[in-house]
């Protein structure tokens, strides 16, 4: 089978290309990228008009599958992530049981493949049962398919256990992906602290409960030699502290989500449960060194922390409303947001969503070059849409952008040179 | 002027018309208690149900005395936050209580923002009596009322708010009425009890009561709950007495006609000494005592303000 995707304006970060070109899918590969390629049997997208990138890659998703079905499932959340432009995700551990082995590894990958939207990479555990106390059998989940570890929701608060974990996993090349946060700083809060959290009577996190803890888990990295992928950068500090570790040469990638280049804690204003996540929506101050981050490649990855969670567990008072936001379906118009308003090149932010989570964990694609497996993103920048929570992919509607007029759509998702979703006219 | 609020969620939402409007109201209440027979029918066939999550005497007494006195029928429901582990939810509980429907919900919560989250889902009115660490408008009210009789005015005096500023709705919400009806809001209280950014609501921030305390027209002593302190806000109550509590001494250093005011319950020898607590310049009573006016002017007044004329003469 082989399809033939022409007029497009051709972006590949990886490769500094960004020309008219078609590209010619062939055996499930990137076969051709060139002027005017002449085929006679393949079956042709016309994408005047749109951007044709490297297929979206998602490295931080929640797919709640095994466990919390009713939330999301592979099925759905991979239905999700296609609908939002992206080829592939890894998922978080943090299922039920929690992917600290090779079978809840092999179970996964298996559902993935049945389900076919968008590849999965699963993220292992660091610590068996995410408890921080021992660690998990790194080396058979790699083997079995894991492509990071991480403890997620659950920041490595034992410095001793992150030491020895960021040393065992570099024997792997195994990427730790580390949600930093020192949780003796959080104590009971629900939002970021602040003048807003002062004004509403909530308890505060304040944001050198994140900083802290990503100094700790940089310079363990670099006294280890070991990667380190520092998840949902939310703050100015954490921002600093990981572009002067890179200046001196560490290993250190990062990510930051839509929502933190998006939003401020003032959406907590009216105690609205879909601004309440982890970390929490910071000042502007912050959202403003997240978009330098991004601009000058502190951080090289969006990433969504798509969360999803079912109405009963944000239908609640502020206080006791789950962590979280679905983000497959938005990510991609926000980071287009993002261009339109200067704050980052139109490849910069393709890059952040292509090449930039590749190199992170080291995954196959983030680029069109010829023989790769043809992972490619078809994106209408013009196109004006409204976002309907109840329209989405994603068996939760746990989002802050609800009725939110967005620009720029992925209209077509090809996996493997499978066409797996279509925007429907 | 009439008054436009369905809801009683905060004075944050409230001008100073509307603050001078529910004074002057309670006020044309405050003799109905002091009546023999202290009840009008003002309010005659609506239903109040006081809906208390958190725990509380004082306030949910109140608020039933003033539902009777202006002969609504007043309801009480006690419901533990627990009620939220036994599964049922608040839109649940909404739901419910709407179901019966009610005229007014009076209600508590420990979660700041609960009693918006009840309002924005039903139709009835919803009156705020503490939520979490946020507002407590009927408590800023009824010491607004009280310093007005006290000091004949409000703009132009100095008020002194000391203790837990973190965890305490009375103190927010007594800065914006203050703030609106032109008084100066000092608050004072250790690092720990001091949230950032306070400053920004309209107040000056001391460290020191003799600070807080010198020159001012109203000195309020918030409760150190104890309960919410943990482990890390304070050393000792007996340390936090010697550097914070309001003793003679200390209101010396006040204006001589200043006055003392408590939204109770008090811990006599922590935030105030029982001299000051039973001394010339407390006012404390008399908070309690105005607390029913103010209620009823506010469950009055949510229902729509008619016959004012007939039922306060």
């Amino acid at each position: 089978m082989k399809i033939l995707i022409t007029n497009g304006r051709v972006l590949d970060p990886a490769h500094g290309i960004d020309e008219k070109f078609d590209v010619l899918i062939e055996d499930n590969r990137i076969a051709q990228v060139g002027t005017d390629i002449q085929t006679a049997d393949a079956e042709k997208i016309d994408a005047a008009g749109c951007l044709v990138v490297p297929g979206l890659i998602d490295i931080h998703v929640h797919l709640r599958d095994p466990g919390f079905e009713y939330k999301e499932d592979i099925e759905s959340g991979t239905r999700a992530a296609a609908a939002g432009g992206f080829t592939a995700v890894a998922c978080m551990p943090n299922t039920s049981p929690v992917n600290d082995n090779k079978a809840t590894t092999q179970y996964i990958l298996h559902k993935a493949a049945q389900a076919g939207h968008a590849k999965v990479y699963p993220v292992g555990a660091i610590t068996k049962g995410l408890k921080g106390e021992s660690l998990a059998e790194l080396g058979d989940m790699k083997q079995a398919g894991c492509v990071a570890v991480t403890d997620d929701g659950h920041p490595v608060s034992h410095g001793e256990i992150m030491r020895r974990a960021l040393e065992y996993a570099r024997s792997f090349d195994l990427p730790i992906v580390s949600h930093s946060e020192d949780l003796s700083l959080v104590g009971d809060g629900v939002m970021n602290d602040g003048f807003v959290a002062t004004e509403l009577g909530l308890r505060g996190i304040p944001w050198v409960a994140e900083v802290s803890a990503v100094a700790r888990d940089v310079m363990l990295a670099e006294y280890t030699n070991a990667r380190l992928h520092v998840a949902h950068v939310s703050t100015r500090g954490a921002v600093e502290i990981i572009r002067a570790a890179k200046a001196r040469g560490a290993r250190v990638t990062a990510e930051t989500a839509p929502h933190y280049f998006t939003l401020t804690e003032d959406a907590v204003r009216g105690y609205d449960t879909h601004a309440k996540m982890n970390p929490p929506l910071r000042t502007s101050d912050d959202l403003e060194a997240i978009r330098e981050g991004l601009a000058d490649g502190t951080l090289s990855v969006i990433a969504t922390d798509h969360a999803p969670h079912h109405p009963d567990e944000k239908n609640v008072e502020f206080n006791l409303a789950l962590n979280g936001i679905i983000g497959l379906e938005t990510a991609l118009p926000l980071t287009l947001r993002l261009v339109e308003e200067g704050a980052l090149s139109l490849s910069d932010a393709i890059a952040c969503l292509t090449s930039g989570p590749a190199a992170a964990l080291s995954l196959p694609g983030g680029t069109l070059e010829v023989g790769r497996p043809a992972d490619v993103t078809i994106i209408d920048p013009e196109i004006k849409w409204t976002l309907d929570p109840q329209a989405g992919q994603s068996r939760s509607r746990n989002t802050p952008f609800g009725d939110w007029k967005l620009k720029g759509r992925a209209i077509c998702t090809i996996v493997d040179g499978r066409i797996t979703y279509r925007l429907s006219d | 002027m009439a008054f436009n609020h369905k809801h009683i969620l905060g004075i944050e939402q409230m001008s100073a018309e509307d603050i001078t409007l529910i004074l002057d109201t309670a006020e044309s209440f405050k003799d109905v208690s002091l009546r023999s027979i202290k009840k009008v029918p003002t309010l005659r066939g609506k239903t109040v149900i006081n809906v208390f999550f958190e725990a509380s005497t004082r306030t949910r007494t109140s608020f039933e005395i003033a539902g009777k006195r202006l002969s609504a029928d007043t309801v009480n429901i006690s419901a533990s936050t627990s009620a939220v582990v036994k599964g049922e939810t608040l839109e649940d509980t909404a739901k419910n209580l709407e179901a019966m429907k009610p005229d007014i919900i009076v209600m508590r919560h420990s979660c700041s923002g609960a009693p918006h989250y009840l309002a924005e889902r039903c139709d009835f009115s919803v009156i705020n009596a503490g939520d979490g660490a946020h507002e407590h408008p009927s408590q800023a009210l009824l010491d607004l009322l009280t310093i007005r009789q006290k000091k004949g005015h409000i703009e132009g005096l100095t008020v002194a708010i000391i203790g837990d500023i973190t965890h305490s709705r009375v103190a927010r919400s007594n800065v914006y009425a203050l703030n609106k009806l032109g008084a100066e809001v000092r608050l004072c209280g250790p690092g720990t009890m001091l949230p950032p950014g306070i400053e920004r609501l309209g107040a000056q921030v001391f460290d020191r009561i003799d600070d807080a305390v010198s020159g001012a027209d109203v000195v309020m002593m918030l409760r150190i709950q104890q309960e919410r302190q943990g482990k890390t806000m304070l050393p000792s109550l007996r340390e936090y007495s010697m550097f914070y509590g309001l003793t003679p001494d200390r209101m010396k250093l006040a204006k001589p006609d200043a006055i003392v005011m408590h939204p109770g319950p008090m811990n006599r020898g922590v935030e105030i000494s029982s001299a000051v607590a039973d001394g010339p310049q407390n006012v404390i009573l008399d908070q309690v005592e105005n607390g029913v006016a103010v209620r009823m002017a506010l469950l009055y007044l949510v229902s729509g303000g008619e016959k004012l004329e007939d039922s306060a003469q």
